[in-house]
């Protein structure tokens, strides 16, 4: 019997992964505990997306698979035809042909619609992990709203580094209620996290999946005389010139010589297809 | 006036054994009461059921809140006995590092307290975090220190403004001084006096040294056997002590 | 101001077979305002005890001891607490100090702890100290190591910080020299004269002539042989 149910899951699984989404769109920010399932990849590689991304998947979608915003690598490569396989679902490398988009580290450059969904991959969902390491006393302190710890750890940022030195997975406030972990996306990605898309995420060795419904109110945490900076590097990308997207830094010998691309590749293909050029396309041209 | 804290028919078990029965008592702001006995006398086990870290088998202690006047805390939701415990009440250990914590900076540990009341300003975080190490006698230099870098002495006095910054009206302290150098106990004894007059608080301080509460302490109870067998002002409990286990503590002191 | 109604006191010792030694019975006197008392009897007699039950500090077994109209012997702690800063003054034999604190501050603790102004307190303080002849050098030590003379002035000092209604005075004029007994009867004085009612012990008879008013004999109320 070489045929699988749809997108790999027992339809059981999937409703029992869809109850837990629906939790977590109902209480934005709180993680929900799941019977996280074995899946036929390592824990670390993604299952949680995957477990997500298969509850979430019909025949018709259009499904897309980044890591750190790109769709050529191995894992999003692996992922992508995972889904070929098991869902017999139509794929795209096009942000805006995708119904489905499940991502690991990054927000897609593109604005997302509310036609869409973001399906993150979470390695340790407890923003609190860090400091308080017993699962007793976490679960108390987003119950009770009890966060003052997690200021503390900015406090110590700006105390031993002179500013919040924290640069990706920073925490932030879902629906002025959870603080919550938005995986490990750069910090720059942090303000596109309010968005019309339904946002979801999965951590499969840690069995949590919490949401963020579209339009939702998300506020990275800071302090009033040290606020919140999505900042990135002070550079364009060296192919298409955009100064607004984030880059991936590439070095290309070693005599030091390096360049900065962005790091979605969707949105730097489709840049470029519009005549937008980069300081290195001009050299290359030359 | 109204007791700060009144305390009625504590009584807590291990099983067959008598933690602590009986205990009542009434607490007025400004007031310390000391509460003296030897090990297993009960009093750890009552300043924990009067703190709220442990749960009393009977009786009430209810205590004079700032929004909804007296509240009986036993009965009280956990969420607001922990938001009770962050605000108006502080509990100093005995050992520093059960009431702080070590990987922090001292700022960052006096700073917790105002965060986890929603202070969001980190340059008046760090201007009052200093101001306390001042007000404890740690040089301004070590704000940004662990507390694994400080000796003894120093973490008791960090505990102390970590759970002072807020103003709280009641501190529970057990063997505050304990395991500490002579002389180094009376800077602190003199430094936890000097607070609790300067902000009007009223302490419960549980300890077996009868020259603390001869310092710190307006009143006192002595325990035994889980049982409160004396009780009074403490020179006169010290001086004049009617009941036979008092006489017994009392004359046991070492002159120097 | 002071009034004593039959008051008795006695010690069991639980832990010398229970053994009860009885030390005072029968006790009544009155003190009114700008009166002072002496009380006197031979060393043993109670003369100590009967002003430490006035204060509180021993427990008396029987009798009203009235205060400005508080009963000592039955009232709860925190009103005993209230009268001794406000009300009962009690210079006793010895300088019981906390460690490290500077004189300044010790004499001045009373008046702090009615939540005078800082300075002013210091400043009285200060006055008290110059008067009882402590040079200035010393005001910021703690007296801890001074000698018996110099300790027992900053009692005096810090016992007459305040202007207290009533006060008990112990042997206050006790290892000083001519000149600061002189000063210390002064202050008794202008604290009869504002109006404070005093019992005072006091061994040196020319002392006791010069300020008090009357005598008590406390062996009247020794047990035994009442009067």
């Amino acid at each position: 019997m070489s045929e699988y149910n749809f997108a790999y899951l027992d339809e059981q699984t999937k409703r029992m992964i869809r109850r837990a989404i629906l939790k977590g769109l109902a209480v934005p920010g709180y993680q929900v505990p799941f019977a996280s399932r074995e899946m036929p990849m390592p824990y670390g590689w993604g299952t949680g997306g995957v477990q997500v991304s298969a509850a979430t998947l019909t025949p018709d979608d259009t499904f897309k698979v980044i890591d750190q915003g790109a769709d050529d690598t191995t894992n999003a490569v692996s992922i992508r035809k995972f889904f070929e396989n098991t869902a017999g679902v139509a794929t795209t490398e096009e942000t805006d042909k995708a119904t489905v988009i499940q991502t690991r580290h990054r927000i897609p450059e593109a604005k997302l619609t509310e036609d869409q969904i973001l399906v993150y991959q979470v390695p340790i969902p407890e923003p609190l992990r860090f400091l308080e390491p017993r699962e007793t006393e976490t679960r108390k302190m987003h119950s009770l709203e009890e966060y003052g710890l997690m200021h503390v750890k900015l406090y110590e940022d700006i105390s031993q580094h002179g500013a919040i030195s924290t640069s990706y997975a920073y925490p932030v406030k879902v629906s002025e209620r959870y603080v919550m972990d938005p995986s490990p996306i750069p910090k720059f990605d942090n303000p596109k996290l309010e968005m019309d898309a339904i946002q979801l995420f999965g951590a499969g060795r840690e069995q949590r999946i919490y949401a963020v419904p579209p339009h939702t109110k998300v506020v990275s945490l800071d302090f009033e005389d040290y606020p919140f900076e999505a900042t990135k590097a002070d550079h364009c990308c060296d192919l298409c010139g955009a100064t607004d997207s984030y880059l991936d830094e590439v070095i290309t010998d070693d005599a030091g010589n390096r360049m900065f691309v962005c790091s979605d590749t969707d949105y730097c293909r489709s840049r470029r297809e519009a005549g937008h050029v980069g300081p290195m396309t001009k050299e290359n041209a030359a | 006036m109204t007791p700060l804290l009144q305390v009625k028919d504590i009584q807590k078990h291990y099983g067959a054994r008598i933690g602590c029965t009986d205990v009542s008592f009434d607490l007025y702001p400004g007031e310390v009461m000391g509460i003296v006995g030897e090990s297993g006398s009960g009093k750890s086990t009552l300043l924990n059921c009067l703190a709220g870290h442990l749960e009393p088998d009977a009786g009430q202690v209810v205590f004079d809140t700032r929004a909804d006047g007296p509240v009986d805390t036993v009965t009280m939701s956990e969420p607001e006995r922990r938001m009770l415990s962050r605000t108006d009440w502080a509990f100093v250990h005995q050992h520093a590092r059960d009431g702080l914590r070590m990987s922090v900076s001292a700022g960052g540990n006096i700073g917790e307290r105002l965060m986890a009341v929603g202070d969001r300003h980190y340059g008046d975080i760090r201007d009052k975090a200093i101001d306390w190490l001042g007000r404890v006698e740690i040089s301004e230099a070590r704000v940004d220190d662990r507390p694994t870098a400080f000796s003894g002495g120093m973490q008791q006095r960090l505990q102390i403004a970590r759970n002072l910054v807020t103003g709280p009206r009641l501190v529970f302290m057990d063997e505050p001084t304990g395991g500490l150098d002579v002389s180094v106990q009376a800077r602190l004894l003199d430094l936890l006096r000097g607070l609790v007059r300067e902000m009007g608080l009223s302490a419960i301080i549980v300890t077996h040294d009868l020259a603390v509460v001869r310092l710190l302490a307006d009143r006192l109870m002595v325990m035994k056997d889980g049982h409160v067998v004396e009780a009074g002002l403490t020179d006169q409990v010290l001086d004049d002590p009617q009941h036979a286990y008092t006489q017994l503590l009392v004359s046991s002191v070492l002159q120097v | 101001m002071i009034e004593l109604n039959d008051v008795s006191k006695s010690f069991t010792l639980h832990n010398q077979g229970s053994a009860v030694i009885p030390v005072m019975e029968g006790a009544s006197l009155k003190v009114s305002a700008g009166e002072c008392v002496a009380l006197t009897g031979a060393s043993g007699a109670g003369k100590s005890t009967l002003m430490r039950v006035i204060y509180g500090n021993y427990l008396a077994a029987a009798g009203k001891v009235l205060v400005g109209g508080l009963d000592v012997a039955k009232a709860e702690p925190r009103e005993i607490l209230a009268l001794r800063r406000e009300t009962l003054g009690y210079v006793s034999q010895f300088l019981r100090v906390v460690p490290r604190v500077p004189t300044l501050e010790v004499v001045a603790e009373p008046l702090l702890a009615l939540g005078h102004d800082r300075q002013i307190a210091l400043g009285k303080a200060a006055g008290l100290l110059k008067r009882l002849n402590i040079p200035e050098r010393l005001w910021a030590l703690s007296p801890t190591t001074f000698s018996g003379g110099e300790q027992q002035r900053v009692n005096i000092a810090r016992g007459f910080a305040h202007e207290y209604p009533a006060m008990l005075l112990d042997e206050p004029t006790a290892s000083l020299d001519a000149q600061n007994r002189e000063t210390v009867l002064s202050l008794i004085e202008e604290a009869k004269t504002r109006g404070a009612a005093i019992v005072g012990i006091f061994h040196d008879i020319e002392a006791r002539q010069r300020v008090c008013d009357r005598e008590i004999d406390v062996s009247g109320f020794t047990p035994g042989k009442a009067a």
